[in-house]
C-alpha cells in the first residue's frame, strides 16, 4: 500500500461516521474502524522491511518551486509511532463508541478523532518539514475541535482555545525554525537536513533555529512553563484524553525532537536547554500530581512529568538515552492510555473521578481494579510491568551523567522524581481502590460491559507481556533507536535482570521511598499555594488580556466605525507608504520625450479640469453636479480617442450615458441638495485630497516620461492576434482570445452585481420600505406630459437604427473597433430610451424576454463556447476560426470568438438594463400610487 | 500632452477623494465615479501615450499602442458601472428606510 493512502485513510475514514452515524452510532464507529485498520494493514506490510532496517519512501512533487514535495517516509521511528497511532486509536474507537452518551453527537466525535488520527500519522510518516508542519497545525486543530467537544461546557471552550493558542503559537515558532533549517540545508526534505546536521550546528542561525523549534516541540509536549494547557484540556471526553493528550498528539514535541535528533543533538545548548526543561518538567508534574484529587488531573500532571522525563533523555544526547527515551514513548503510551480509559470508567460507573468521593472500590469493581492498578504499578516502575525497564534504562543514564558540573547532581533529582512518580501512583489505587465501602457514590458502581474495558484489558496486556518478555519488542525498538540515532547502535537486549547496578539502587530507592511518601500524602496541603504558582496559566492569562487590549486600541485608533474616519486612514496610509517609496529611492532618468499639445487638445483638458474643480466647489447642487461629471466623461472619452484607443472611447461614451441616467432615477428620490459641512473640515479634506492627487499624478507622470524596464507581453499580442485569433482588433481578441478567462469572470461579476441590485428593489418594494415608498411623494414640480409625443415618437422611429448600429458594432469588433461590451452597452441605450419616452409599463408589455434570462444566457453562452475547446482537445476558452463564403455575400468570417462575444453582449445587455429597469420600478410603484392620490403636484 | 493627462489624473483623483469624505452618500457616488475615471485612465496611461496608432491591424500602420491595459480598462469601465449601480441603489435604499442620507449613524442632519 502506498505511504501516502495510508495517510490519507483517516482522512478518507473521517467523512464516514458523518454519513453512517444515520445508520447508528455503531456503524459510525465501525466505519472508522476499518479505515484505521486498513491503514495500520498497510503499515503492518511493510514491518518486516522497515524493522530490517529499510525504510520505505514515497514522493510526490507538489509545489516543486517551493520545495514543497508531499514525500512519505515509514522508517523504525515512524513505524513505532504509526502503530501507537493506529493500534491505541482503534481501542479508543470501540471505547468512545460505549462511552458517550446517547445525547452526545458521536457522528461528529468519530469525524475529529479520524481527522486528528490522519494529521497525526502524517507527522511521524512525512519526510518532508513544510508537509510536516502542515499536518502539525492540523492536531492542533483537530485537538481544539475534541477539547471543545461537549463545547456547552465554558471549561471545555476555555480548555479547547488555550491549547490551540499555546500549541498552535508554538507551531508559529517551530515553522520560522523549520524554514531556517531548510535554508541552511538546502533543501525541506527531512533525510536531506540530517544530512545537513554538521553543516546547521556550526551554523551560526543554529542557536535560532533552536530555540524556535525548541518552543514549538515544548509547547506541543507540554513542557514547563508552557505544561499548563495540557490538565485544561482534561474538559475534553475521556477517550480524547487517553488518545491526543497523554498517547500521541502530547508525543509529537517529543517525536520531533526524535526526528531532528541527529541534526540538532550533541551540542552544550541542546544538552543545557533540552536536559533542564526535560528535568524541571518532570519534577514538578510529579509533584502537583502528588497533591491532586482529581484523577484525570493527576493522570495529565503525571503525563506532563512523564513527557519531561522523555525530553530529558533525549537531551542527553546520547544513543542509549536516545533508545531509552523511545521504549519510555512505547511503554508510556500503553500504561497511560490504560490509566485514563480506566479512569473514564470510574467516572463513567461511579459518576465522580474524585478521589475525596472514591475509595472502596476494589470489591465493588474488581476488574477495573486489576486493570487500573497493574498499570498505575507499571506507571510507578514495578518490576516486572513494562514501565520498570525503561525506567531503569533512564536511571543506567542519569546515573552516568554529570549536570551543571556536578557528577551526583542530576541523580539525586531524577531518583527524587522516580520516587514522587511512585508515590502517586501508590496513592491513586490506594484512594480509588482500597479503604471502605463508602454510602455515598453518586451513582452505585459496578464493572462495565466488555465495549469499556475491553481496550484497557488489551493495554494492560501489552503492558505486562512486555514486563515479563521484553524481548518481544526488542526489534521494534531498536530499528526505532536506530532511526532516531542515524545509524549503529550499541547491541542492547532489553531484560529485566541486568544484575546489581546503580540503577537498580535507584529503582529501590524511588519505590520505597515513593510507597512511604504515599502514606504521609495527606500531610502535603501546603504545598498546594507554591506549587500553584509555577501554574503559567495565570501569566498566559494576563498576556492574552493585554493582547486583546492592544489590539481593541489599534483597531479603535485606526476606525471608530465610521467611514469616513477609515477612508481619512486609508488615504493616509496610502500617502505614507507611497511617500516613503518615493522618497526612499531614486528615479531613473526620463527616456521618453514629451508629447506635443494641440489646441484641441488642450481646450478638452481645460474644461475636464474645470468641470472637476466645478464638481467639488458645486457638487451640493446634484442636478448640476450630474451635469459636470457628464462633462468630465465625455473629456475622458475624447482623451481616448486621441491617444488611440478607439474602444475604450466607445465603451466610456456608451456607459457614461447609463451612468448618468441611473443617476438621475436615483436623484428621483434623494434629496436635490446636499448640506453645507463645516468649513474647518473641507479645508482638512482638501489639502488631504490635493496631496493624494499629486501623488498619483505625480506617479504617472514619472511612469509615462520613462520606458519600460522589461519589454511588455503586448508583443505576442500584437503579433498574434490575426493569426492566432483570426482579428484585427487586438483590444478585441484580447477580451475574447487570450484573456478570456478574465473577461469570462468578469461578466459573470456584471451579472451578479445586477441581480444584487433586482433584489435591493425587490426588497424596498416589500414591508415597510414599500409603505415609506408610497408615502413618498415628488419634492420637485413634474411635467405636465410624463411622456412628451414628440419623444415618443423620435425614440421609437429611432429604435430600429440604434438596435442595427448595435449589430453592426458587434459584428465589426472582431476586426475593428466595437465588440460585445460597447454593442451591449448601445442596444442598452436604445431600450433605456423606450422606458424614458414611453414610460416602464408601456416598455414592459412589450418585452418578450426577462432581463435575468438574457443574463444566464450570456453567461452560459460564453461558458460553452469555452468547454467547446475541450471537444477539439484544446484547453477551455481556445478559439477557432475560419473563412466562409456564401454568396452573394463577401468571403466573411466565422470565429468561435464570436460566440463568446455575443455571451459578453447578452450578459450586459440583461446587467444594464436588469439594473435600470429595477430602479425604474421602485419609482412606478411610488407615482401609481401618486396617481391615485390625485394627479400630480 | 503627459503633463496633461497627469495633471488630468491628479485634478480627478483629488476631486473624488475629496467626494468620498462628504457626510452624504450622493457625493460619496460622485467620488467613487471620478475616482473611477481616474483609475483606468491611470492603468491606460501606463501603457504609455501614443498618437494615432490605434491597436487594430492595417497595413501600412506604422506601429501600434499597447494594446493589453486598453483591454484591461475596457472591462474595468463596464465593471465599474455595476458597482456605481449597486452603491447607487444601496444609497437609496438606505434613504428610503431611514429617511437619512448621511453615510454614518448618530451623524444626522442638524
Amino acid at each position: 500500500m502506498n505511504l501516502a493512502l495510508i495517510v490519507l485513510l483517516p482522512f478518507l475514514g473521517a467523512m464516514l461516521p458523518g454519513v453512517l452515524i444515520r445508520s447508528g452510532r455503531s456503524a459510525a464507529a465501525l466505519g472508522a474502524g476499518l479505515a484505521t485498520t486498513a491503514a495500520l494493514v498497510g503499515v503492518l506490510t511493510y514491518l518486516p522491511q522497515v524493522l530490517a532496517g529499510n525504510a520505505v519512501v514515497t514522493q510526490l512533487d507538489w509545489m516543486p518551486a517551493l520545495g514543497l514535495s508531499v514525500s512519505f517516509r515509514l522508517d523504525g521511528l515512524a513505524a513505532l509511532f504509526a502503530l501507537l497511532i493506529l493500534g491505541i486509536g482503534l481501542l479508543v474507537l470501540l471505547y468512545a463508541r460505549y462511552y458517550l452518551t446517547q445525547t452526545d453527537p458521536a457522528g461528529r466525535f468519530f469525524s475529529f478523532l479520524m481527522l486528528f488520527q490522519g494529521a497525526m500519522l502524517g507527522i511521524v510518516l512525512s519526510d518532508n518539514i513544510l508537509l510536516l508542519l502542515i499536518f502539525w497545525e492540523l492536531t492542533s486543530l483537530s485537538s481544539f475541535l475534541l477539547i471543545g467537544y461537549w463545547s456547552h461546557k465554558p471549561e471545555a471552550r476555555a480548555g479547547a482555545l488555550m491549547a490551540l493558542a499555546v500549541t498552535a503559537g508554538g507551531g508559529l515558532a517551530m515553522i520560522a525554525g523549520m524554514l531556517i533549517l531548510g535554508g541552511i540545508a538546502g533543501s525541506y526534505e527531512i533525510s536531506a537536513i540530517v544530512r545537513a546536521g554538521e553543516a546547521i550546528r556550526a551554523s551560526q542561525d543554529y542557536p535560532l533555529a533552536l530555540t524556535l523549534i525548541l518552543l514549538g516541540a515544548f509547547t506541543k509536549s507540554a513542557q514547563f512553563p508552557f505544561h499548563f494547557w495540557l490538565p485544561r484540556a482534561m474538559a475534553a471526553p475521556t477517550p480524547v484524553s487517553a488518545y491526543l493528550h497523554s498517547a500521541t498528539m502530547v508525543k509529537a514535541g517529543v517525536f520531533l525532537l526524535a526526528r531532528l535528533w541527529p541534526v540538532l543533538s550533541g551540542t552544550p545548548e541542546w544538552f543545557f536547554a533540552v536536559t533542564t526543561v526535560g528535568l524541571a518538567t518532570m519534577l514538578l508534574g510529579a509533584a502537583v500530581a502528588l497533591i491532586r484529587t482529581d484523577l484525570k488531573a493527576i493522570l495529565a500532571y503525571s503525563t506532563v512529568s512523564h513527557l519531561g522525563l522523555i525530553v530529558m533523555l533525549l537531551g542527553f544526547g546520547t544513543k542509549a538515552a536516545a533508545l531509552a527515551a523511545v521504549f519510555h514513548v512505547l511503554n508510556h503510551a500503553s500504561f497511560k492510555a490504560a490509566l485514563f480509559l480506566g479512569a473514564g470508567i470510574i467516572e463513567h460507573e461511579s459518576g465522580t473521578r474524585d478521589l475525596d468521593r472514591l475509595g472502596g472500590l476494589r470489591r465493588l469493581m474488581p476488574l477495573t481494579f486489576v486493570l487500573a492498578s497493574l498499570a498505575a504499578l507499571s506507571m510507578a516502575g514495578v518490576p516486572l510491568l513494562s514501565g520498570f525497564l525503561s525506567k531503569e534504562m533512564m536511571l543506567e543514564e542519569v546515573a552516568h551523567t554529570a549536570y551543571l558540573g556536578s557528577d551526583w547532581l542530576l541523580t539525586v533529582l531524577v531518583t527524587l522524581g522516580a520516587l514522587v512518580s511512585a508515590a502517586y501512583s501508590f496513592r491513586l489505587i490506594r484512594l480509588t481502590f482500597f479503604g471502605a465501602k463508602r454510602a455515598d457514590y453518586p451513582t452505585v458502581p459496578h464493572d462495565p460491559g466488555p465495549g469499556l474495558w475491553l481496550a484497557p484489558a488489551v493495554l494492560v496486556a501489552f503492558v505486562l507481556a512486555v514486563g515479563t518478555y521484553p524481548a518481544l519488542v526488542q526489534t521494534l525498538v531498536m530499528a526505532a533507536a536506530a532511526a532516531v540515532t542515524g545509524g549503529e547502535l550499541p547491541t542492547v537486549t532489553l531484560k529485566i535482570w541486568h544484575g546489581i547496578t546503580p540503577a537498580l539502587a535507584m529503582s529501590g530507592i524511588a519505590l520505597a521511598g515513593g510507597a512511604l511518601l504515599m502514606t504521609q500524602s495527606r500531610h502535603l496541603h501546603w504545598a498546594r499555594p507554591v506549587l500553584a504558582r509555577l501554574d503559567m496559566a495565570r501569566l498566559y492569562e494576563w498576556l492574552v488580556a493585554q493582547a486583546e487590549a492592544g489590539a481593541r486600541r489599534l483597531s479603535e485608533a485606526l476606525h471608530d466605525g465610521g467611514m469616513r474616519q477609515m477612508l481619512v486612514a486609508l488615504v493616509l496610509a496610502a500617502l505614507v507608504a507611497g511617500g516613503w517609496t518615493f522618497f526612499g529611492t531614486g528615479l531613473g532618468p526620463e527616456t521618453r520625450p514629451l508629447l506635443g499639445v494641440p489646441m484641441v487638445v488642450a481646450a478638452g483638458w481645460l474644461s475636464l479640469a474645470v468641470a472637476s474643480l466645478a464638481l467639488m466647489r458645486f457638487h451640493s447642487n446634484r442636478l448640476l453636479a450630474l451635469v459636470l461629471i457628464g462633462i468630465v466623461g465625455l473629456m475622458v472619452s475624447v482623451g481616448f480617442i486621441y491617444l488611440s484607443a478607439p474602444d475604450l472611447a466607445l465603451t466610456q461614451i456608451t456607459v457614461e450615458v447609463v451612468t448618468v441616467v441611473l443617476m438621475l432615477l436615483a436623484l428621483n428620490f434623494l434629496p436635490k441638495t446636499s448640506m453645507d459641512e463645516p468649513l474647518g473640515r473641507r479645508i482638512r479634506d482638501a489639502v488631504l485630497a490635493s496631496v493624494a492627487g499629486l501623488g498619483i499624478g505625480g506617479l504617472i507622470y514619472a511612469l509615462m516620461r520613462r520606458d519600460f524596464v522589461l519589454p511588455p507581453i503586448s508583443g505576442f499580442h500584437v503579433e498574434n492576434s490575426y493569426s492566432g485569433g483570426g482579428g484585427n482588433n487586438i483590444v478585441n481578441v484580447i477580451l475574447v482570445d487570450f484573456r478570456g478567462y478574465d473577461t469570462f469572470g468578469e461578466i459573470i461579476v456584471l451579472g451578479i452585481a445586477a441581480l444584487v441590485i433586482f433584489a435591493l428593489a425587490d426588497v424596498l418594494t416589500h414591508r415597510s420600505a414599500l409603505r415609506r415608498l408610497v408615502a413618498w411623494s415628488p419634492d420637485q414640480p413634474r411635467a405636465g406630459d410624463a411622456h412628451p409625443l414628440m419623444l415618443v415618437v423620435a425614440t421609437r422611429l429611432v429604435l430600429p437604427m440604434a438596435l442595427m448600429v448595435g449589430v453592426y458594432i458587434f459584428l465589426r469588433g472582431h476586426n475593428a473597433p466595437g465588440g460585445g461590451f460597447v454593442a451591449g452597452l448601445v442596444v442598452s441605450i436604445a431600450l433605456v430610451t423606450q422606458y424614458m419616452a414611453s414610460g416602464l409599463a408601456w416598455a414592459e408589455a412589450r418585452q418578450r424576454f426577462s432581463y435575468h434570462g438574457m443574463i444566464g444566457a450570456g453567461v452560459l453562452i460564453a461558458g460553452l463556447t469555452g468547454i467547446g475547446a475541450w471537444f477539439a482537445g484544446k484547453p477551455f476558452l481556445t478559439s477557432a476560426f475560419g473563412y466562409v463564403t456564401l454568396p452573394p455575400l463577401e468571403k466573411f468570417e466565422l470565429a468561435t470568438a464570436m460566440a463568446f462575444d455575443l455571451g459578453v453582449f447578452l450578459t450586459v445587455v440583461g446587467a444594464v438594463m436588469l439594473a435600470l429597469s429595477s430602479l425604474s420600478r421602485l419609482a412606478q410603484h411610488a407615482t401609481s400610487d401618486e396617481r391615485k392620490r390625485g394627479g400630480t403636484s | 500632452m503627459e503633463l496633461l493627462v497627469a495633471s488630468a489624473v491628479a485634478v480627478m483623483s483629488g476631486v473624488g477623494i475629496y467626494l468620498i469624505l462628504r457626510r452624504q452618500t450622493f457625493p460619496v457616488v460622485l467620488g467613487m465615479a471620478m475616482l473611477s475615471y481616474a483609475v483606468n485612465v491611470f492603468l491606460f496611461a501606463t501603457g504609455r501615450l501614443v498618437v494615432d496608432m490605434p491597436p487594430v491591424l492595417s497595413e501600412g500602420a506604422a506601429g501600434y499602442t499597447d494594446p493589453l491595459p486598453q483591454a484591461l480598462v475596457l472591462t474595468a469601465i463596464v465593471i465599474s458601472f455595476g458597482m456605481t449601480a449597486v452603491v447607487v441603489l444601496l444609497s437609496l435604499g438606505a434613504y428610503i428606510v431611514s429617511d437619512d442620507d448621511t453615510i454614518e449613524l448618530g451623524e444626522g442632519r442638524e
